[in-house]
């Protein structure tokens, strides 16, 4: 068994940044193991514009993104692995690593997971129907034009106005396909505005919204899907199906965080964000295992993920170098308005940054941070989206009160 | 008359509002001031930037995925894909450099955005 102080589990942009900071910090005893050819992660995938405008001040693609990591984990000599799948984490933290050279096993004093997430599928949404080739999830079709520069559409239906979708309804279009139309379940977008005015609206591709395929149908390519109208539960209303012919539907209705290592290694999550439940230190439930990025809960700027992978890797250097590293137990409860907060709880020692999503669009409201009757963060918002992950710094004070989020008028 | 935008500077992307009034032009909503850079740019010539990909000869993908370095005119976006689609580069090609210089005779250069070594013989 070998022993490691880290080992990270994806080379995508969270473990990426977390290795590099680690090895920054002083921490050097690191791996990062990757199941892909190369190091970038999804971004590798994701050629369109608009990646590091926090970070770099300047409108990246995402594998110019990737690269500005990878090289400086290239010029660090950070160790990597890449076709290498981890395959277990055990409780104790012994991790087995699937090789070109064969099984490994690691005994690392911290992982910090990052392995991101995946797409929802037809089965997760159970559309009734037949089962043609030519449907797809939105990264599906996206690694197939930009990764495997094929083209799998002509006569396109988007189902879901997730971000990725609506990037790849523009996508096709510049590429010779005809989007027909996005439909969305929910009475709003689910993506960000910025993309149904740059992907959408400037190539007249129409948004539906509460609207969804109740079935497909085709024999061995699809031929083409019903459409019906949702009601306020999103149930669709009989008497309002119509037909529409097309040869692909892109499907982009959700992220699921990419858990199954961490439940194997003992780790809870929470079941709002399907990732591992953390305090502000990022770590999970399972002492010494910490998560950040998507893995953890899915973000909408990968600028961000790299922030928090950093802030793991700073709190998983404390972890190794400080005695008794106090694990979070106060519970911070989402309040009115609120989907989730990652950190779920915390040590209520030391500032830290509060992310969260709203429930539902919302205009001029303010996020309250309460602790008991003291307030120790708030922040006005024009506008809040669920489509938006939101960022403040909390300050805790002094004071066992209980801890409540909530959006307030 | 009143138009509302939506910024598309940042992911931010505030709702700003324009209102056309005989004494000129009020923009309200803006997060900052490229906000209403934005709404003038947008009122006035509306542009964007793309990504696509470019054929690759000898390399070890076929294709390289390209990005603009500037915005161009809306309106010349397709044009602009048509030309890129045209031409065809030949392996290596490095990341960031530029494959295509002044796109349609605009300021805005083509760049490649990925590696694509040539192809083992």
């Amino acid at each position: 068994m070998s022993k490691l102080d880290v080992l990270i589990v994806g080379g995508g942009p969270a473990g990426l940044a977390a290795a590099v900071r680690l090895y920054e910090a002083g921490i050097r005893d690191i791996l990062i193991v990757e199941r892909e050819k190369t190091l970038g992660g999804i971004l590798r995938q994701c050629i369109h514009d608009g990646f590091g405008l926090t970070r770099f001040g300047e409108s990246l693609s995402g594998p110019e993104y990737a690269r500005r990591f990878i090289e400086r984990v290239k010029e660090l000599g950070i160790p990597y692995l890449t076709d290498a799948a981890v395959t277990e984490i055990t409780p104790e933290r012994a991790v087995t690593v699937v090789t070109r050279e064969g099984l490994m096993v690691y005994h690392p004093r911290a992982v910090a997971l990052t392995m991101g997430c995946r797409e929802r599928t037809r089965g997760a949404l159970a559309i009734p129907g037949e089962r043609p080739a030519g449907v797809y999830t939105a990264g599906v079709a996206q690694a197939y034009i930009n990764l495997y520069n094929r083209m799998p559409a002509r006569e396109v239906i988007i189902l879901g106005s997730g971000d990725i979708g609506m990037i790849m309804a523009r996508r096709l279009t510049l590429e010779g396909a005809h989007v027909q139309a996005v439909y969305e379940v929910l009475p709003y977008p689910s993506g960000l505005p910025r993309n149904v005015l740059q992907c959408l609206d400037d190539y007249d591709i129409p948004l539906y919204l509460s609207h969804t395929v109740t079935c497909i149908h085709g024999d061995r390519r699809l031929e083409g899907v019903t459409i019906s109208r949702v009601d306020e539960k999103l149930r669709p209303i009989p008497g309002t199906e119509e037909y529409h012919s097309c040869d692909t539907l892109i499907l982009s209705v959700g992220l699921i965080p990419e858990n199954e290592l961490s439940l194997n290694a003992g780790v809870e999550l929470d079941p709002h964000t399907k990732g591992a439940d953390v305090d502000e230190h990022y770590q999970t439930s399972v002492p010494g295992v910490f998560a950040a990025g998507n893995v953890l809960h899915v973000h909408d700027l990968v600028d961000f993920v790299s922030q928090e992978a950093e802030a793991l890797a700073l709190a998983v250097g404390r972890y190794l170098t400080e005695e008794g590293f106090a694990e979070g137990t106060r519970e911070i409860a989402c309040g009115r308005g609120v989907r989730y907060t990652v950190p779920q709880r915390i040590t209520g020692k030391e500032e830290f940054t509060l992310s969260l999503r709203v429930a539902a669009p919302m205009k001029d409201v303010t996020i309250v941070v309460r602790q008991g009757d003291a307030v120790i963060g708030k922040k006005k918002m024009k506008k809040a989206l669920p489509a938006e992950m939101i960022r403040m710094k909390v300050s805790p004070v002094e004071g066992d009160g209980e801890l409540e989020v909530r959006v307030d008028d | 008359m009143t138009k509302t935008f939506t910024c598309i500077v940042c992911p931010n992307g505030c709702e700003i509002s324009a209102e056309t009034a005989a004494d000129g032009l009020c923009i309200t909503g803006e997060g900052c001031p490229r906000g209403r850079t934005y709404v003038m740019q947008e009122m006035t010539d509306p542009q964007r930037t793309i990504a696509t990909s470019m054929r690759v000869e000898g390399g070890e993908t076929d294709l390289c995925s390209v990005r603009l370095t500037k915005p161009i005119p809306k309106a010349r976006i397709m044009e602009a894909v048509a030309a890129i689609h045209e031409r065809t580069l030949k392996a290596p090609v490095a990341s960031g450099s530029v494959v295509i210089a002044g796109i349609l005779g605009t300021d805005s250069d083509v760049i490649a955005t990925k590696d694509v070594a040539a192809a083992e013989a």
